[in-house]
């Protein structure tokens, strides 16, 4: 009977608490970020819940739309479209950037190449440049390596890089990053982009020159913070505006100075 | 009461039967149903428009022209059929680039004059954008909607499933893909697995065939990512050395880590079917003076080939529709393959990397629906052919 009564109760409070929970939802990038602080957060503050799931940038943002979340992750900005679709809903999106992630293009360490502007690197990706001593490397034929068309990686680098065009049809698609690091560590004509965190001894990164050549950026958690490195994508949260009392306490935490210094512990870049 | 029992359990054998025949026969359907549905998709994303400047008369796009005007391969009207203007790509994420938030309305209820004054603006303009926005605007032209032609896809030979404005799905890459490195593994996995399955079957001492037999069944037993992380660790770097390759990843270390696994479904059926040959016809070729060879090669194998061709199907099957050790190895480009050295992409591969991403009902989620149609056909040619093979041997004997 005891037992029964204590039950009842724990699943009466769980049931309370599920009400004033906060539900954050969205992209995978995100997702370790926002799992970390916000178990930190709930340590700090006992009486907080906070779910956190995963699903995609677009799963997220539809979430938001349904009200069935009340902060999207994404790792992209939001597309005008599903702007408009809040809009239309009477939903008012607010955003804020809660990180930074950057990109490294990365060759085998024997690549003799150190550097590509971002119109070669356009030309290697479409299939225009194929051969490495067009860009002053040896006479070795190009392997392309990227990641495969459902990830988010794959978008930022196409918008980033590519301009929105598509990649080459012969591009070579690995199903993880650590794939993409193994492959290019044991091929010597390889290329591909990994995230900032993944960068390690047995790949090379490349500088990156975003104004035709004139300054080349090496990838690394310093030129990124200061903001010379260019292929940083941020990364957002977005809540309703009408919500925004609710969320705001986990948001201040974040960006508050002990937030951002998990931030940089976890390998993204702080605001 | 035995009579009672007799007729329960015939009811429940006819009822589980009827029960399973009809859930596959619906899993089949629903497979067709949903692939067909590519077919009625628009070739222009769902939802959205290509809008024009009134004075442009092209009315017809393929999705390829589409894609490479969007690319900026083809700069110019004239290419794809029209007057010799420069082709003005614009999409609607430049809007906000254009315009202001205010200027666009807080609903964004001027989005669409604002779309319309750009595109009247410039004669080249080809834009991309929702068709809410733009609905019945008659001061701009539109690129007919037509849907996905049947030969673009069965017949194209490019895969760019997340291509915008307009995705392509030419299956042709992805259908070689497949059939080549099957090939390759089962010419590789036959000869090994037949030797194999006739030194355990004839010519080992009891002993070793006792220890071995259960090695080679533990190899069924590896999970296939298992396979692929040391297809990708071992073998690729070994192929890119002894062929000096500038890639590894290539349709042969696909067929290797295939032959592989299919190695002890082949040995396991075709051993068991050797054994079954009947003691007294051994024995019968022997007395006649057959050496142990010719006794091997003009009974045993003779007797149980059709054993040993379906443990060969049943290899092929493990082949074709392996996803996971394949995706590790052959390097998915999405390529016609020229040969066995290349990066190659198989169905499955594509199902299996793609399906967890492309929005239910979309043309892409169908398109994936059509290539496991297309899987689901290539297996069932296989079948026959077994049927119609070990049908003929049955007849001679």
């Amino acid at each position: 009977m005891n037992k029964t009564t204590t039950l009842l109760v724990a699943l009466l409070c769980s049931l309370h608490c599920a009400t004033h929970a906060q539900r954050i939802k969205g992209s995978d990038t995100v997702l370790p970020l926002t799992q970390t602080l916000s178990e930190i957060y709930m340590n700090k503050h006992p009486e907080a819940t906070i779910t956190v799931t995963g699903g995609g940038s677009g799963v997220g943002i539809s979430a938001l739309l349904d009200g069935t979340t009340d902060i999207a992750m994404a790792s992209r900005r939001i597309k005008f479209s599903e702007k408009m679709k809040l809009k239309q809903s009477k939903h008012e999106p607010c955003e804020v950037v809660v990180a930074y992630d950057a990109l490294a293009v990365i060759v085998n360490p024997g690549n003799p190449v150190k550097q590509l502007t971002r119109e070669q690197l356009e030309g290697i990706f479409r299939g225009k440049i194929t051969n490495w001593k067009e860009v002053g490397g040896e006479d070795a034929k190009i392997i392309v390596y990227s990641r495969e068309t459902s990830s988010g990686t794959y978008e930022f680098f196409k918008e980033s890089v590519l301009h929105n065009k598509n990649y080459m049809s012969g591009v070579l698609s690995m199903p993880a990053t650590g794939a993409i690091i193994q492959s290019v560590s044991q091929t010597r004509g390889a290329i591909g982009y990994v995230g900032l965190a993944y960068l390690n001894p047995m790949i090379k990164a490349l500088a990156v020159s975003y104004d035709g050549g004139k300054n080349y950026v090496y990838p690394s958690v310093e030129s990124a913070v200061a903001k010379e490195y260019p292929v940083v994508r941020p990364l957002y949260y977005y809540y309703d505006k009408a919500n925004e009392a609710a969320v705001m306490p986990f948001i201040q935490y974040i960006e508050s100075e002990e937030g951002q210094a998990e931030t940089l512990k976890l390998g993204f870049i702080p605001r | 009461m035995k009579k009672w029992i007799d007729i329960i359990a015939k009811r429940i054998f006819t009822v589980s039967g009827f029960v399973t025949s009809i859930v596959i026969v619906l899993i089949i359907a629903f497979l067709f149903a949903e692939a067909v549905g590519l077919f009625s998709q628009p070739i222009v994303e769902e939802g959205y428009v290509l809008a024009l400047n009134k004075q442009n008369d092209v009315k017809d796009l393929s999705a390829l022209e589409i894609k490479d005007i969007f690319d900026e391969e083809i700069t110019n009207w004239k290419e794809v059929g029209g007057g010799d203007v420069p082709i003005k790509v614009f999409r609607l994420e430049d809007l906000d680039k254009i315009y202001t938030e205010a200027e666009l309305g807080d609903e964004y209820q001027f989005a669409g004059d604002k779309i319309v004054e750009q595109v009247s603006g410039d004669p080249g303009m080809i834009a991309f954008v929702p068709e809410s926005l733009v609905d019945g605007r008659t001061e701009i032209n539109y690129i007919d909607d037509n849907t996905i032609p049947v030969s673009d896809v069965l017949l194209g030979v490019e895969w760019f499933p997340t291509a915008t404005p307009s995705p392509i799905f030419g299956i042709l890459p992805l259908i070689s893909g497949t059939i080549w490195v099957s090939f390759f593994a089962i010419l590789f996995a036959l000869p090994f697995g037949l030797a194999v399955s006739i030194f355990l079957a004839e010519v080992a001492n009891p002993r070793v065939s006792k220890i071995l037999k259960p090695i080679i069944e533990l190899l069924n037993g590896i999970p296939s990512v298992v396979y692929g992380f040391f297809g990708l660790a071992v073998i690729v770097p070994l192929l890119q050395r002894t062929f000096n390759l500038p890639v590894g990843e290539s349709g042969l270390a696909g067929s290797i880590v295939l032959a592989i696994m299919a190695l002890p479904t082949i040995i396991t059926v075709a051993e068991d079917a050797m054994r079954n040959c009947p003691r007294t016809m051994r024995e019968a070729s022997l007395a006649l003076g057959a050496s142990k060879w010719q006794t091997i090669y003009k009974v045993v194998v003779p007797y149980s080939i059709s054993g040993i061709t379906s443990g060969v199907v049943l290899g092929i099957g493990r082949a074709i529709g392996e996803t996971m050790a394949v995706l590790m190895v052959t390097g998915n480009a999405a390529v016609i393959p020229t040969s066995i050295l290349e990066p190659l992409r198989t169905i499955p591969a594509t199902i299996a990397a793609e399906l967890g991403e492309a929005p239910a009902g979309g043309a892409h989620y169908q398109s994936l629906f059509l290539l496991g149609v297309i899987l689901f056909f290539i297996t069932l040619f296989i079948n026959s052919c077994v049927e119609v093979v070990s049908a003929r041997n049955r007849l001679k004997r």
